[in-house]
């Protein structure tokens, strides 16, 4: 300290490092600046005892408040869940089919259903609700077994073909080929009819045999017209929604061996709450009725 | 650079200590001038919340406010929103070109007379001079034993530091919410959290930075000072003391004949409230307040000796004067290419902002598709999309519009809250007063047709002005007919 080297343009000491010729000043900080960064040293002594800070061989230092973010989440979800209580309970107790569409708890419902459709549903239906083969989409206007939302929560709560559940949504259509009730070129002329109707090929002398096959063995559920049952989930055949395919091929397995789609019952699963969400949010999705 | 490290006092150290700073009391042509742009700038901040303008029963009556919780500011008759916020970003460049014109006229005009910090500053040293005397006085107290007296005054003095503070703090949440109730509010004891500690922060920011740091904030913390280098130029104005009028300086009986008219009698250095000693030069700690002037002139008059030994002056008439030469005329000073520049580019950007307001849209129309699914398939064959609509009314009152598509064959909509049966070529809605209304909306069109099928949206408001606006979107149908 005692040689320094003193700047002659400012009489400044200088640190001794040079470049170039350019040499560094060493002027002093001004106070309040040295103390900040004193308190900030304190702060981040005071922090590392209160806080997790230290790494260890297996964890880290634990800190004196005992604060963790597994805590802390668990605490921010309890009191989430408790904000939520009031909202919950009325949407566990509330009939969904007459609740107002405008009212509060229905907004409610349907965002809540957003959320569990998310979780639940698009496994099967697609995250848009538009399903896939053998999985209805959701978004259009036809619907098995009804798109009103007394049908829709009943399908929810209870399932499709769900073993064990008594008020579960069941039909049975007959294996027409694997049992043997019509014979090959029977089913086909039958498709052939079904195929008119729906609009998919001109009249010829196989779907004029279809009719009255269809007549004697497919109206008894698919109604005489062929617009379906939904007491039975019996599909409108004249309409432009296929869930298996509806052309030659998808409908020669449909009818030779019978489709029977499955659905959990999720009364079994969710709370009712969410059971009236689910219904609430499918019934936005472009075809309630 | 010599004369704030002479101050540092503690060579070496590992910090400098700040040196008090006293200044003495002036008055003067500059002197008045500060006290009047004071004036001005406090009123503009203090009363500017409480003015009053009316725009109707949906929009705040406030004349300038910056309403945060509904996203709109309010300036006289100029309402913006958060997507219009390139105004603001706009009056920011303007600042700044600003700065940069004032700066190369009349040099740190800012800095001496209108920043809140030197306004600020000034303010709390006209209260410590009211209170511990002028500067001897304030030497002799501080120097002094720590008497009741002077345990009273210290008390006294930060008592009205921070009765200052809590009211430029407090002045400031107006412009945040409507004045007259949130007044109510304060006091009541009923307003947001956020208000108080709004109010808790300013205070003690207006207390330190003003009532403790003072010049600190300009010296250490301030980057003008530091970016002004490189602003000035030759024919900038600064405060100048002529040396080759001054020098050599000398009073009492060490002045000779050859004296210049400096008589050193540090009128200068004991006014200024950076502490520095403007003989020495231009230099980064002066802020050109021009209290030097006003000391100066004073004791020029008195010694008999001409005016302006410390003055306004340009680095280019400077050299002429010393020189023996005739100034350069001031409008040579002023109207030159780069003032001219930044003047030109400053209109511009003012201009445009001004003409972009007055042609800005009130009514406007965003659509977004939905990406799942593209499409949905209904029963009798036909395709429906559907569209995310936000219409965008920024008038204050409701209007009633019309949403038609355009450019899709057979195709025909409806709000996605009523049956499909509803279903028309054109919907007519309402849309609320200065507000962002959402609706959903299917669009059905037959199969037949392109997988993509680009078509239009237009709103048209049905009242006079007659307003309209359009988004353009597609429409999608399956890739493979059925």
């Amino acid at each position: 300290m005692t040689d320094r080297k003193i700047d002659d343009a400012t009489g400044v000491p200088t640190m001794g490092h040079e470049w170039d010729g350019i040499e560094e000043l060493d002027n002093p900080m001004p106070r309040w600046w040295l103390w900040t960064f004193y308190a900030s040293i304190l702060f981040a002594i005071g922090y590392c005892i209160a806080y997790p800070a230290i790494p260890l061989l297996d964890r880290a230092t634990s800190g004196m408040l005992g604060w963790t973010s597994r805590g802390e989440l668990a605490a921010e979800t309890v009191k989430a869940n408790a904000g939520r209580r009031a909202t919950q309970q009325s949407l566990a107790t509330v009939d969904i089919a007459t609740l107002d569409p405008g009212s509060p708890l229905m907004h409610a419902a349907i965002e809540g259903g957003r959320a569990a459709f998310k979780v639940n549903c698009v496994q099967c239906h697609g995250a848009g609700a538009a399903g896939a083969k053998g999985y209805p989409n959701l978004n259009d206007d036809d619907w098995l077994w009804g798109g009103d939302r007394t049908a829709l929560h009943q399908t929810i709560l209870h399932g499709i073909r769900q073993p064990g559940d008594d008020a579960t949504r069941m039909s049975q259509m007959p294996a027409f080929g694997r049992d043997g009730i019509l014979k090959p070129e029977e089913i086909q002329d039958a498709i052939s009819y079904v195929r008119l109707i729906s609009r998919q090929q001109k009249p010829d002398a196989s779907a004029q045999r279809g009719a009255a096959l269809f007549a004697a063995n497919c109206a008894a559920c698919h109604g005489a017209d062929a617009k379906g049952n939904r007491q039975l989930g019996a599909p409108d055949l004249s309409d432009a929604i296929w869930l298996y395919g509806g052309d030659r091929g998808a409908l020669t397995a449909t009818v030779t061996n019978a489709r029977y789609g499955v659905m959990p019952a999720w009364g079994e699963k969710l709370d009712p709450a969410t059971i009236n969400m689910l219904t609430a949010y499918v019934h936005t999705l472009g075809g309630g009725e | 650079m010599s004369g704030h490290g002479d101050r540092a006092g503690m060579r070496g150290g590992l910090y400098a200590r700040r040196a008090d700073i006293f200044p003495r009391a002036v008055d003067g042509f500059y002197r008045r001038l500060k006290w009047l742009v004071m004036a001005v700038t406090l009123v503009i901040y203090y009363a500017t919340p409480w003015l009053r303008w009316d725009r109707g029963p949906y929009a705040p009556d406030q004349a300038v406010l910056v309403d945060l919780a509904h996203r709109r500011f309010y300036f006289f008759a100029i309402e913006i929103w958060p997507h219009e916020f390139y105004y603001v970003a706009g009056l920011l460049v303007m600042a700044g070109v600003g700065l940069f014109l004032v700066t190369s006229t009349v040099g740190r005009a800012w800095c001496g007379y209108a920043c809140p910090q030197t306004v600020w500053s000034d303010l709390f040293l006209h209260i410590e001079r009211a209170i511990d005397g002028d500067r001897n006085a304030q030497f002799r107290l501080r120097n002094g034993q720590w008497t009741m007296a002077k345990v009273g005054r210290r008390l006294l003095k930060q008592a009205s530091f921070l009765l200052v503070s809590v009211l430029t703090g407090g002045a400031w949440i107006f412009y945040f919410g409507d004045a007259p109730s949130l007044a109510r509010d304060i006091f009541t004891g009923q307003a947001a959290m956020v208000a108080y500690a709004t109010v808790a922060i300013l205070t003690a920011t207006t207390y330190v930075l003003g009532g403790l740091m003072r010049e600190q904030v300009c010296l250490y913390m301030c980057p003008w000072p530091r970016i002004q280098g490189a602003m000035l130029d030759e024919r900038s104005l600064i405060v100048t003391y002529k040396d080759w009028r001054g020098e050599p300086r000398s009073h009492g009986i060490k002045r000779t004949e050859g004296a210049g008219d400096c008589i050193d009698c540090k009128a200068c250095v004991q006014v200024c409230p950076t502490g520095i000693d403007i003989r020495d030069g231009a230099q980064y700690a002066c802020i050109t307040c021009a209290l030097c002037i006003d000391a100066c002139d004073e004791m020029m008059t008195k010694v008999g000796r001409p005016r302006g030994l410390i003055d306004y002056a340009t680095l280019e008439d400077c050299r002429a004067e010393a020189a023996g030469a005739a100034p350069v005329p001031i409008r040579r000073t002023i109207l030159r290419p780069r003032t001219l520049a930044y003047c030109s580019l400053w209109s511009a950007i003012g201009l445009a902002m001004i003409f972009m307001l007055g042609a800005r849209t009130r009514l406007d129309l965003s659509v977004a598709h939905d990406r799942n699914p593209l499409w949905v398939r209904l029963s009798d064959g036909d395709i429906r999309n559907a569209y995310t609509v936000k219409l965008r009314n920024m008038e204050t009152r409701p209007r009633k519009v019309r949403l038609a598509v355009s450019g899709l064959a057979g195709a025909d909509m409806w709000d996605s809250t009523n049956e499909a049966g509803a279903a028309a070529g054109t919907l007519s809605l309402t849309v609320g007063a200065d507000r962002v209304d959402q609706h959903r909306i299917y669009v059905r069109a037959p199969a037949s047709g392109g997988p993509t099928t680009p078509f239009t949206f237009t709103l048209s408001a049905l009242d006079d002005e007659g307003a309209t606006a359009v988004d353009h979107v597609r429409f999608d149908r399956p890739e493979i007919q059925q």
